[in-house]
């Protein structure tokens, strides 16, 4: 019997570093993935990866600055501006739901304890309207993007602050986390095969961004959709570039991607809207 | 009689192709060519999306460089066996599963392996 103990206790000393690997908070995994890039890429300025690919590529960095000058994406503030500033059939406005301007960014993704979900921004801006008896705006693009926009702008200098509490904030935060490594697609490459293990490389034309970070500035302003687009439009596109079939925008997937996205980007300035190729 | 009926059914098989998807008789001509194509096509094999391959432009820098492939790889069943289903040599690939997912055909990947050997 004191031999199959000790084998036990052999075995699970064995295992513990799987172990201690899959119980790690979320605090401890942030840790882990801000260690994995500060080792491996050619940058270790953390901070700088808000920037995404830019914090490795300093030509497109260059005509990136340029472009920032004479922001393409200004037109799309404006009326993300009008939008705001829009009062509702029966008076109210956004900031009756949301609060103040340069209140809101830096209060989303978060857990929503009663209704066991996690909170969008843009979640919350059609749920406003819908709570006004007002449409509700398509999701990924358009005027959704605009006020988003024009949100994020508000909160900058602000930090990214998300919180996972309890064990269901626990299970969402998992289920993001799982998604993210998980391979799929035709071409069986997960988010961590290009924006982790390979980030900064090349992809045929395209160098690979970081994943830290990648929560900090959305929506994005892209040269190839010509407009303003949302953290969950960009999650669709990776997901068809790996032949995959992309989730809609605000499925409980990529709430839960959203929210173990910004768990990492814990702590990092919000720079919305960012602008890309 | 068995190596006849083979030739034939082939034949069948790539006329079937042809009149499929409509390609010209170059399917035949030139499997160099079709190796190549199959290679550098970003809808097919899209090796440049992650190799650097001579002859290909904006190749990525994922995996290694290929050339040089006869060396690495004196056996050619084993750079077949490679592109078909990476995962053997290591289980955590980036490289797609080509055989597996149904990227390519055992045949794709036979041209895509004798153009890559001539490099
Ligand atoms: C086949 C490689 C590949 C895979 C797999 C992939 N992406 Fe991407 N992704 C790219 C490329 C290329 C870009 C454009 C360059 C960049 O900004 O990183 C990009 C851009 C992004 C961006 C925008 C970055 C920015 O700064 O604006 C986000 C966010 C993103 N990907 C998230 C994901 C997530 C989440 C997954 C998994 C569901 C994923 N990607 C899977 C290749 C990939
Ligand atoms: C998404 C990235 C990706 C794509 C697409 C890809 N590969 Fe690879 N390939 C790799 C990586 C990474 C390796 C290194 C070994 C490993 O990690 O599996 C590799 C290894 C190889 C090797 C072994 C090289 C050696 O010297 O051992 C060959 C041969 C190869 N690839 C051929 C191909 C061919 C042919 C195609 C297209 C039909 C292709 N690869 C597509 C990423 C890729």
């Amino acid at each position: 019997m004191k031999k199959l103990i000790g084998v036990v206790a052999l075995l699970s000393l064995a295992l513990s570093p799987l172990l201690t690997a899959q119980a790690a908070t979320p605090a401890e995994d942030r840790e882990a993935f801000r260690e994995y890039f500060k080792k491996n890429m050619p940058s270790d300025d953390l901070a700088d990866y808000k920037n995404g690919v830019y914090a490795f590529n300093k030509d497109a960095r260059e005509q990136w600055e340029e472009i920032e000058e004479f922001p393409p994406y200004e037109i799309q503030l404006d009326e993300g501006e009008e939008l705001w500033n829009k009062k509702f059939a029966n008076g109210k406005s956004f900031e009756n739901c949301l609060g103040k301007l340069d209140t809101i960014r830096a209060k989303y993704p978060h857990f929503d304890e009663k209704n066991d979900t996690i909170v969008t921004l843009e979640g919350s801006i059609n749920k406003c309207l819908t709570d006004n008896d007002e449409k509700p705006l398509k999701w990924k693009k358009g005027k959704m993007a605009s006020l988003s926009g024009y949100i994020a702008r508000a909160a900058d200098g602000q930090k990214i602050k998300v919180e996972v509490k309890g064990d269901k904030a626990l299970a969402w935060y998992n289920k993001g986390k799982n998604f993210f490594y998980a391979k799929r697609g035709q071409l069986n490459l997960s988010c961590a095969d290009c924006h982790m293990y390979n980030a900064s490389k090349w992809i045929r034309g395209d160098n690979l961004g970081p994943a830290l970070g990648q929560a900090t500035h959305f929506p994005v302003f892209r040269s190839k959709w010509g407009e303003l687009g949302t953290l969950h439009r960009r999650y669709g596109g990776c997901n068809k570039q790996v032949r995959a079939k992309p989730f809609k925008a605000q499925s409980d997937e990529y709430k839960a991607l959203e929210y173990f996205q910004a768990v990492m980007s814990d702590g990092m300035d919000i720079n919305g809207p960012g602008a890309r190729k | 009689m068995r190596g006849n009926f083979r030739i034939v059914s082939t034949t069948l098989s790539a006329l079937a192709l042809i009149g499929a998807i409509g390609l010209s008789a170059t399917v035949s001509a030139d499997p160099m060519e079709d190796g190549k194509k199959l290679a550098f096509s970003k809808k097919k094999g899209n090796c440049l999306a992650c190799h650097l391959i001579p002859g290909g432009d904006q190749p990525g820098n994922i995996g290694p460089p290929l050339i040089g492939m006869k060396a690495r790889f004196p056996d050619k069943a084993k750079l077949h066996a490679q592109i078909a289903e990476p995962r053997t040599a290591n289980p955590n690939s980036i490289m797609p599963p080509f055989s597996a997912h149904g990227v390519l055909s055992g045949k794709e990947i036979d041209l895509v392996v004798d153009f890559i050997y001539s490099l």
